[in-house]
């Protein structure tokens, strides 16, 4: 069974524009939806994705700060203790300078006194001598005997000529021990001055290695050149070069990034240590320093998430409330918006019925006239007496008269819509107005129409346009259901089966293709159509449900597929009104 | 029985005049409704029948008008009825029973006029 009428397929071809507009803003709902979603969602989520990265940047820029500082204080504080120990080295030294005149400390054997004196006070001295202006040494104690030997080409000698003093690069000694050497210059009271020069075992490693940095850390000395002064855990050992790019030389700690061959991320503090080629890097693993913060975003994330889930399920339960209100009013307000347009093409229809009625109604009383003389004159003149063709001929022009004054008043009939109160009307003769247009429909496909109305039912109550608009929209719709040789059965009987009120019920019955239960259950729904793709709209019933509402009836719709569709309308009856 | 039959299709009220001459009714006819309200001084009718729809003035108008010279008169209204509001108009005038539709049968005419004849019609 289709679920249109025709009109309403007629009025979706008229009507173009405004329903395909409708239409088309039905589409869109789910990109409306969408829309709203995406708009509201942005403006609840963005400042709290804001917040949290400027939280997450500001947390590792504070504790990038503080893993700075603290590799800054690191730096400051083991470079004391080398800065310590050389001094006291140095201080040494000069207390030996300023101790003994220059004759006593050529004197051999009264300097290699002092070699030991000061092996045993301060340990690690390797051997001592005296160097003169010229950069001869013109004394030595120590195991090389070295006596003799001149330096004045050498760059600690031109250094300390230049400074006062000189701490030398670390090198390889005696038995192959790392060793540095300690240069001092001293002015004697008659301004002649002459330089001091010590070996002393290398015992920086030992300082610096009780520094050292828990984990990952590393912290060595390294000179200018990028040579190890001092074995490293990263770098490798001592006297190796390291591939380190050094900050200039500043009597400041500086701390800086950096990222070693094998991808890990350091935060390296340096510090020059005054007088002596030695550049301290205290070297600390971010990834150490920043775990307890990455600890911490995990559970800001975690947290972010389910706030965020939280949002977007509000948020999208809420707009698609919103649409779905949305949709509802539309389709009703389109329904009702359809409603009066087909009302109003109903009552227009009835308009142009009526007067095309009217008009042709004028000649054709001229008609019947002249052909009624024609008989008279036939009747009353002998002459014309002899004709029996012309009465013949006169009587089939009178019998087609009337045949056409049937079909003007029962379009005057149909045309009679503007009456807005009910009024009883006799359903037999609405139906009759109806079929009137559907008998050439139902012979051309061979439609055999059984009708059962029997004349003593009562009379209805109800509008007489909407009665012929719901039984039209019935009936049409049945002849759309049975393409060929089919059988449309109306009967009609008093009930008060349902309401216990006195009610005519109407069964139209077809034998057309039928319905499916599950479209059945849409089938009064407005915009519900099987029929969408050759223009209908969905509305003819819902229209026709509507008016059987309007006139306070009822409608019901029973269907098996291939076997056909009973439609019962119940229509109100009043005994009252019954004239 | 004299009877005047006005409506604007002259054709159809000089046809339905003769046919009416020929049931020995005597029936005299206007195109106008001022012809008619001249006719009525010449002459006294029994019954008037009039179109409802004119184009000087419609049927009810013109009854008002004839009532008025001629008190006696009767009326019998033909229509196209091209409208509902005339429908029940006339029928509130006249009674169902006096109220034709376009095309009229003679013999259900005729009888009318009888019905009117006795009846007294709806004055």
């Amino acid at each position: 069974m289709a679920q249109e009428t025709k009109n309403t397929e007629k009025k979706a071809e008229g009507t173009g524009p405004s329903t395909k507009l409708l239409i088309g803003e039905f589409l869109n709902y789910k990109r409306i939806w969408l829309l709203s979603f995406v708009l509201t969602a942005a403006f609840a989520i963005i400042p709290v994705i804001f917040f949290a990265v400027l939280d997450y940047n500001l947390t590792r820029q504070a504790l990038e700060n503080d893993a700075e500082a603290r590799a800054a204080r690191l730096a400051s504080n083991t470079w004391r203790s080398i800065s310590f120990f050389l001094d006291e080295r140095k201080n040494a030294l000069s207390y030996v300078v300023r101790s003994n005149s220059l004759a006593q400390l050529e004197d051999t054997q009264q300097l290699t006194k002092t070699l030991n004196f000061l092996h045993q006070s301060f340990g690690g001295f390797t051997d001592i001598g005296i160097i003169d202006a010229t950069g001869v040494q013109s004394a030595y104690a120590g195991p090389h005997g070295l006596a003799g030997k001149n330096y004045k080409d050498q760059q600690w000698f031109k250094d300390t000529m230049d400074h006062g003093i000189s701490v030398s690069d670390v090198f390889l000694g005696f038995r192959n021990v790392p060793h540095i050497s300690i240069a001092l210059r001293h002015t004697a009271p008659d301004n002649s001055y002459f330089i001091i020069r010590a070996t002393i075992e290398h015992q920086l490693p030992k300082i610096i290695s009780e520094v050292k940095t828990s984990g990952n850390g590393d912290a060595f000395l390294i000179n200018a050149r990028g040579v190890l002064q001092t074995p490293s855990h990263h770098f490798g050992n001592v006297l190796e070069k390291a591939n380190i790019a050094l900050p200039p030389a500043t009597d400041q700690t500086r701390t800086m990034s950096m990222t070693l061959e094998d991808g890990e991320d350091l935060i390296a503090a340096f510090r020059h240590i005054p007088d002596t080629p030695f550049i301290l890097v205290v070297l600390k693993s971010k990834q150490v320093i920043m775990s307890p913060w990455q600890d911490s975003q995990a559970t800001v994330i975690k947290y972010l998430g389910i706030s965020i889930s939280v949002v977007l399920l509000w948020i999208g339960a809420v707009t698609a409330y919103f649409v779905r209100r949305l949709k509802y009013l539309d389709l009703k307000r389109s329904k009702y918006f359809h409603m009066a347009e087909y009302e109003n093409k109903m009552a227009s229809i009835g308009r142009l019925a009526a007067g095309v009625a009217h008009e042709i109604n004028n000649p054709l009383a001229i008609i019947n006239e002249k052909a009624g003389l024609i008989k008279d004159l036939a009747h009353f003149k002998q002459e014309l007496k002899n004709e029996p063709r012309l009465l013949e001929t006169v009587d089939i022009i009178l019998a087609s008269v009337k045949r056409c004054s049937r079909i003007t008043r029962q379009l005057l009939s149909f045309g009679r819509q503007t009456q807005t109160t009910p009024v009883p009307l006799t359903l037999k003769s609405v139906l009759d107005e109806v079929l009137v247009f559907l008998v050439k429909e139902a012979q051309l496909k061979n439609i055999f129409v059984d009708i059962d109305v029997p004349d003593t039912l009562p009379h209805v109550v109800g509008n007489r346009g909407k009665l012929q608009q719901v039984l039209l929209n019935i009936v049409n719709n049945a002849f759309a259901a049975m393409p060929r040789d089919g059988r449309l059965s109306i009967s009609a009987q008093e009930t008060d089966e349902s309401t216990g009120k006195p009610f005519v019920r109407l069964d139209i019955s077809d034998s057309g293709c039928g319905i499916s239960p599950e479209n059945l259950k849409h089938i009064f729904e407005p915009f519900f159509s099987t029929k969408t793709n050759q223009g209908g709209t969905g509305l003819g019933l819902s229209i026709t449900y509507g008016l059987v509402q309007e006139i306070g009836g009822r409608i019901k719709v029973k269907s098996k597929v291939n076997e056909g569709t009973t439609f019962i309308v119940y229509l109100p009856t009043t005994t009252q009104k019954e004239e | 029985m004299q009877i005047l039959l006005v409506d604007d299709e002259k054709e159809l009220v000089s046809t339905l005049a003769e046919r009416l001459g020929y049931r020995g009714i005597d029936a005299h006819w206007a195109v106008t409704p001022n012809d008619a309200i001249a006719m009525l001084s010449n002459q006294s009718y029994d019954i008037a029948v009039l179109d409802v729809q004119m184009p000087e003035m419609n049927g009810f108008e013109l009854k008002e008008k004839m009532e008025a010279i001629c008190p006696e008169l009767k009326f019998i209204f033909m229509t196209g009825h091209g409208s509902e509001e005339c429908y029940y108009e006339g029928c509130s005038q006249t009674g169902e029973a006096f109220y034709l539709v376009k095309p009229v049968e003679i013999d259900s005419l005729i009888e009318k006029l009888n019905q009117v004849m006795l009846d007294g019609g709806i004055c």
